[in-house]
């Protein structure tokens, strides 16, 4: 099967996040990056795909430098080439994203494409619906579970308080999450060979974006609130407060 | 400058959901910013019954009924079809979609067929000097970002539980057309076979009022028992943080935070969970936060507003006894 499967590299979780001095960009300088945890789902399952019908897994990553480090990563779990979109535009807006990644992956014969289900950072949760109606073929999003058969898949989705199970013919697009499976860690063996693999670069153009920041701030802090009291005593009091303070219950 | 506004509503079971009655309050505010306008909905459903009353009551000015058997259950391109149409139907400057796992589907796929720029999970919006804006949670949280949106419709996709509902007013009256949609065959090729509900009738911690959620000071899942009791008395929803879904205590759609889900509620309450960023990346949106912990020192004491240091094990009998008393 030709598989294709789109990775994101983003600031890490832990990182302290800074907004830059015209407020509207954020200060990247001591941010930390890592593949977006979500693409590790999406890199296992598209390794997953091939270990059952063979073929190729291609990683395709979109961006500056950067970009190239979510792409030898996913070289080091298994995945077998990359493609880096170069570009040094901001490529913060979704459907430019979105058009450029269903341009380049149009027409590839592809049969499967993996997406995680929202980049860690900006979090649109977009990209990879945006790219299926592009390409006018069905997409799935937040899957659960995925079976892939020879020219169809079924599993399920998440939905709030249960599921929905889902039947398509491929080609198709997934977007996965937590649950799916458990990535695989890269081996220090996956480390070496993800070097020899080759990454292909294309230097690519977008769109205007069609999304403008206006304004990036901080949340209003939350003050520090009051400790009630200790133990099982404090309870009738955090009741009381709840009720006639917080008029929560 | 008058604007249309039009609202996607999600209907499970025959219900309307809140999201829908929020997104109608966040309809009605944009157009009178904006100096007036019409709002609209779009009823993708296999029965509209009493929906399009309940509808005018909630805010609706009119209410379009894509009517079709394929719509009993959620059909991805069939609604992005129909909710396409209903812009074209009434010119929509804005529309307003729920961030419910319907609605984060929709969403994009409208964006992309309309070439349509769209923000998700949206917690303000607003309408100023002939401008939309939105407001969005970004980064786990640390910092929102507001965009503007060049072309229309903008789209917004609103997170539940955030916005202004009106009250219901029963002498409102709705235009309720038909809105004929074509499905092609691209449309259909995806099917959603069927719904299974897992957790009974506890309501889901995205779409809950009221969330206790348990992490690993809980210690083991039939310790949950302790939060089940109390969001029985609560009517409230049950969370967990990543540590309690990793050891297997709860179930994946249970986790809040940043690799979980987002919510907004009027009242959190964490039991023996540290506060780790990325837990309160899913959270600290909450109106009020509670936290029962036996370490003062835990960070989530810094965002709660009322917090109990203490063992969960004495702390939760004694909340769920007091609970019982006083109903
Ligand atoms: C990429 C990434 C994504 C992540 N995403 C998420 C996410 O979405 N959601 C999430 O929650 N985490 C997430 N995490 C994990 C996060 O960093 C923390 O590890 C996790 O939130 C810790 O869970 P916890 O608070 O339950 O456990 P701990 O940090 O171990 O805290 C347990 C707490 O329980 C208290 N306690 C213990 N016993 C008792 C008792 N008897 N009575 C009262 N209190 C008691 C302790 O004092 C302690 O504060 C993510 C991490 C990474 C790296
Ligand atoms: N620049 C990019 N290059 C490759 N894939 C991307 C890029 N941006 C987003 N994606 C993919 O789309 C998913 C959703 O991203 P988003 O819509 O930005 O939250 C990510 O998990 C990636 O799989």
């Amino acid at each position: 099967m030709n598989i294709y499967v789109c990775v994101k590299q983003v600031p890490d979780t832990e990182a302290r996040v800074q907004v830059g001095g015209d407020g509207k960009s954020i200060d990247s300088a001591q941010i930390n990056t890592i593949l977006n945890p979500f693409d590790e789902f999406a890199v296992e399952q598209a390794l997953l795909t091939r270990e059952q019908h063979g073929g190729e897994v291609v990683a395709l990553s979109l961006g500056d430098d950067g970009a190239a480090a979510a792409i030898r990563t996913a070289m080091a779990m298994g995945a077998d080439k990359g493609i880096h979109l170069k570009t040094d535009q901001s490529a913060d807006d979704p459907l430019q994203v979105g058009k450029e990644l269903a341009g380049q992956i149009g027409g590839s014969g592809v049969d499967v494409v993996f997406f995680g289900k929202q980049a860690v950072g900006n979090e649109h949760g977009q990209v990879g619906l945006i790219v299926a109606e592009l390409l006018a073929v069905p997409a799935i999003s937040e899957v659960s579970s995925l079976e892939v058969s020879a020219g169809s898949a079924s599993g399920k989705r998440e939905i709030e308080g249960g599921s929905e199970s889902f039947e398509t013919p491929l080609p198709a697009v997934f977007t996965t999450q937590k649950g799916l499976n458990e990535p695989r860690y890269p081996s220090l063996k996956g480390r070496m060979a993800a070097k020899k693999k080759p990454i292909e670069v294309r230097e690519v153009t977008l769109d205007e974006p069609l999304l403008t920041v206006e304004k990036i701030s901080y949340p209003p802090e939350r003050s520090r609130g009051m400790i009630v009291g200790e133990g099982a005593a404090a309870v009738p009091e955090l009741v009381r407060l709840l009720k006639e303070e917080a008029k929560v219950l | 400058m008058a604007i249309n506004v039009l609202v996607a509503v999600e209907v499970r079971d025959g219900e309307l959901k809140k999201s829908g009655r929020e997104g109608l309050g966040l309809a009605r505010k944009l157009v009178e910013q904006a100096g007036g306008g019409e709002v609209a909905v779009v009823l993708t459903v296999d029965s509209a019954a009493e929906l399009p009353a309940r509808l005018a009551a909630a805010g609706a000015d009119k209410v379009l009924v894509a009517l079709r058997s394929e719509f009993a259950n959620y059909c991805p391109g069939g609604f992005a079809a129909a909710v396409a149409a209903a812009c074209a139907n009434v010119s929509a400057a804005v529309v307003i979609i729920p961030a419910s796992a319907l609605g984060k589907d929709l969403a994009p796929r409208v964006s992309a067929r309309l070439g349509a720029p769209a923000a998700s999970d949206c917690i303000e919006a607003s309408f100023a000097d002939g401008k939309l804006t939105a407001t969005r949670p970004a980064y786990g949280g640390k910092v929102r970002v507001t965009v503007s949106f060049a072309g229309e419709p903008a789209i917004l996709c609103i997170r539940t539980n955030v916005f202004d509902t009106l009250p219901a007013d029963s002498s409102r009256n709705a235009v309720v057309q038909d809105l004929p949609v074509e499905l092609g065959e691209a449309e259909l090729k995806l099917k959603i076979t069927g719904v299974e509900r897992t957790s009974g009738e506890r309501p889901d911690v995205s779409e809950a009022d009221i969330v206790v959620s348990g992490g690993r000071g809980m210690q083991d899942g039939e310790n949950f028992a302790l939060l089940e009791q109390l969001a029985q008395s609560l009517g409230a929803g049950i969370g967990a943080s990543r540590a309690a879904v990793d050891a297997g205590w709860r179930s994946h759609g249970d986790q809040v935070g940043q690799t979980g889900k987002f919510v907004s509620p009027s009242l959190y309450v964490a039991c023996g969970i540290s506060g780790a960023v990325q837990h309160l990346a899913g959270m600290a949106s909450a109106k009020v936060i509670v936290a029962i912990n036996k370490d003062a020192e835990a960070p989530i004491f810094k965002v709660a507003n009322y917090g109990v240091v203490g063992d969960l094990f004495e702390v939760l009998p004694a909340l769920n006894e007091e609970l019982s008393k006083q109903s």
